[in-house]
């Protein structure tokens, strides 16, 4: 056993409003540069939609991600051979067009107008070109557009459903949607590390941050390829691939990254996880109905003191085993079992986890007629809006059984608040379903105040990253007083 | 005195700055080592010229230095005329192929504006040397047959001569053939200027990916030593956010 820490994430996706303000923090702090313009390292998208970049998803078009190769995993669309062979070209590269075309607008020309008989207008000019363009899609160009043709209809994740659940999903005015906040998952067995020629992509031992080392990235651009959540962009001015640091130089000095911080809804948490690498091989070729199940078997018992002598023996901080068991990810993807990574069947076992929507209904119209008359407040989980098998091919690489597992515990807890704060719904209903879902009601209300009412500590666990250790391991402080830092010793520019 | 000057002094200055300049820039300017790719600003058009022209390219490299360390070997390939045939037609077919190759690209950066955009003045430096190296590179091979032969017998000892710090320029500068000469001379200039341009790309080709395992986990700490470190104390977070 291999134990070492991980820093994961939850993101609760009934809390998310959709009002992009990670992106804009995100966007603020590390990619308002040339180059990296159309990179939006936290994006949200409307689901079901096409995502940004387009149908991302997709991986008969972009070849993303990892395969089962008998009892291992070889990459989909990168890898030593297929890596080289395409080194002058590669054919599954998502261009500009595939993300949109970055924009901003001629605002001087609103004070430097001539007088005329029509209002200055600022003009959208391209970011990358200078000139004019017509602008026709952008980073979130499908933003709440749950019904539409041009989006929605086109989501990859409908194939898996009939026809008749198609248009039932559909039927609600056209209006059942959700939002998908996406970072990068800081994943296990990352694809873009694997499939980076120079070796410039790396995983941090500490905590499992994977950066992208911009000395060494020689613009080979197979991790753009490689990942499949297209969470490696590239950047056309600089010539080096860059990706969503979730935050860094902040999570060392204790600080929420940008995006959680800044999250309006609180949908975010964050916390260390304990995890064993020497399974990481095994669970990510796991067959696809139990890609879940081999990797929630990774992450270990922070509480189990044979796992804390373990993890003590291999360097692992005290600070950190403690912080692994405050932790809220541990609480809600190994104690409650409520939150489930993306797309699993990637295997690239991400470490970011979703609380799916729930999105229940009260009443359907049958005839014109609504009929509001169920037996409880709601129908079931399966009457929701939106199909178990979407969501399960979204968070459960097809395995409907967990999608209702973790919907059956989440309408419980709802049930049963309702049932303490409201009184609408029985104890005795309430009851049921928590013993249906197969929790007890003191569990229900620590999910309801972690849910509903977690502060600022509880929200984001960061343990120390002791810095002050590691430099000290490289060089002599007092040799670089003044000097050490974030940033460039030489500016990010193009060429000599 | 300038056959001095192109075969002699032209190829050491060369061959000096050349490793001087890679080194100083991979060591102290690694941020900008790059290829500088612009395949995701075009993808379809950058097809059609990059791949004839690096495999061209790639493969005459390796001809001129297999023709360069074993001649001996090249010579008793050529023994037989149809061999020589095949070995002649092969590599002219790489040298059209890198030569359609980079017209295609010089075509591509001029017309598509946003590959202007990407296009600094080193590399149309890098466009030019390309340009004559090839052309010149390809007049030789129709004019002057059969290189593979005659490679040994002029280049071969002068390259050597060169590399053994005894320059002989007698056998090169006394070919009666302009484009070998501008060929030889243009070659030592766009050595020169590897560490100037992204030729410097082919110089990092991540051969060490083909050995090195897919999986690179890099820790800051020496783990061992800060779990027995008598001195540590653990790490605080302020409170106040």
């Amino acid at each position: 056993m291999d134990i070492r820490s991980q820093i994961a994430m939850v993101f609760h996706l009934d809390k998310c409003i959709g009002c992009h303000t990670c992106s804009i923090a995100c966007k603020n702090i590390w990619t308002d540069r040339k180059g990296a313009e159309y990179m939006w390292w936290n994006n949200v998208e409307t689901k079901p939609g096409t995502g940004y970049p387009t149908k991302w998803e997709d991986q008969e078009i972009y070849k993303g991600g990892w395969e089962k190769n008998g009892d291992t995993v070889s990459l989909k669309g990168a890898g030593k051979f297929k890596g080289l062979k395409n080194i002058f070209h590669n054919p599954h590269l998502p261009v500009l067009d595939d993300y949109y075309e970055p924009w901003t607008y001629k605002y001087q020309d609103l004070f430097t107008a001539p007088e005329g008989n029509d209002q200055p207008t600022a003009r959208p000019v391209s970011l990358v070109t200078g000139e004019h363009v017509d602008v026709q899609s952008g980073p979130n160009w499908d933003d709440d557009l749950g019904g539409s043709p041009d989006y929605a209809r086109q989501d990859v994740n409908l194939d898996k459903l009939t026809a008749a659940e198609q248009e039932a999903m559909f039927q609600l005015e056209r209006m059942t949607f959700f939002y998908l906040p996406r970072i990068c998952n800081h994943c296990l067995n990352p694809a873009c590390v694997a499939s980076c020629p120079s070796g410039a992509i790396y995983k941090r031992g500490e905590d499992g941050i994977v950066l992208i080392n911009q000395q060494r990235c020689r613009a080979w651009r197979m991790c753009v390829t490689a990942c499949p959540y297209k969470k490696t962009y590239y950047n056309w001015h600089t010539g080096k691939s860059e990706k969503c640091v979730l935050c860094y130089p902040r999570l060392e000095s204790g600080q929420a990254p940008a995006c959680f911080h800044s999250c309006v809804g609180r949908i975010r948490y964050l916390g260390p996880l304990l995890y064993d690498a020497d399974k990481i091989e095994q669970a990510a070729a796991a067959p696809e109905d139990q890609l879940v199940d081999a990797q929630m078997d990774i992450y270990l018992d922070p509480f189990d003191p044979e796992i804390i002598r373990q993890a003590k023996e291999n360097g692992i901080a005290d600070s950190t085993i403690e912080a692994a068991q405050r932790s809220p990810v541990w609480k809600f993807v190994k104690e409650w079992k409520l939150a489930l990574p993306l797309h699993p069947e990637f295997r690239t076992l991400p470490n970011l986890f979703y609380v799916p929507a729930l999105l229940p209904t009260m009443a359907k119209v049958n005839d014109g007629v609504y009929d509001s008359t169920g037996k409880s407040l709601w129908n079931g989980v399966e009457s929701n809006r939106l199909p178990m098998r979407y969501l399960a091919s979204l968070f459960s690489a097809g395995n409907t059984e967990k999608i209702v597992a973790v919907m059956k515990r989440l309408m419980a807890v709802r049930t049963h608040r309702r049932s303490v704060t409201v009184g609408d719904t029985s104890r005795e209903e309430a009851a049921a379903a928590l013993e249906e879902a197969g929790i007890d009601a003191d569990t229900a209300d620590a999910i309801f105040r972690l849910t509903s009412l977690a502060t600022f500590d509880e929200r984001f666990v960061i343990p120390a990253a002791h810095r002050e250790e590691s430099i000290e391991m490289l060089e002599s402080t007092a040799d670089v007083k003044g000097s050490t830092g974030f940033g460039f010793k030489e500016r990010p520019q193009r060429g000599l | 005195m300038t056959n001095y000057l192109l075969f002699v002094a032209l190829p050491y200055a060369s061959l000096f700055i050349f490793l001087i300049g890679s080194i100083y820039r991979y060591r102290n300017r690694g941020f900008s080592v790059s290829s500088y790719s612009s395949q995701f600003l075009e993808g379809r058009r950058l097809f059609w010229g990059s791949q004839p022209f690096h495999w061209g390219l790639f493969v005459l490299f390796f001809g001129h230095l297999i023709a360069f360390l074993f001649p001996k070997s090249v010579l008793a390939w050529n023994g037989e005329p149809v061999r020589l045939l095949i070995l002649e037609i092969t590599a002219f077919a790489f040298g059209l192929s890198a030569f359609v190759g980079v017209l295609l690209l010089v075509q591509r950066r001029l017309t598509n504006r946003r590959i202007q955009i990407v296009t600094s003045k080193m590399d149309v430096v890098v466009f030019i040397i390309l340009l004559v190296q090839i052309i010149s590179g390809l007049l030789v091979a129709y004019h002057n047959r059969w290189g593979s032969s005659w490679f040994a017998a002029f280049v071969t000892p002068y390259l050597r001569s060169i590399f053994v710090f005894d320059p002989q320029m007698d056998a090169i500068a006394s070919v009666d053939s302009l484009s070998l000469k501008i060929h030889v001379v243009s070659a030592f200039t766009l050595i020169a200027f590897i560490p100037f341009t992204r030729f410097m790309h082919f110089l990092v080709y991540p051969l060490d990916y083909t050995w090195r395992s897919y999986q690179q986990v890099i820790w800051n700490w020496n783990r061992k030593r800060i779990r027995t470190s008598r001195s540590h104390s653990e790490g605080r977070k302020s409170t106040n956010n």
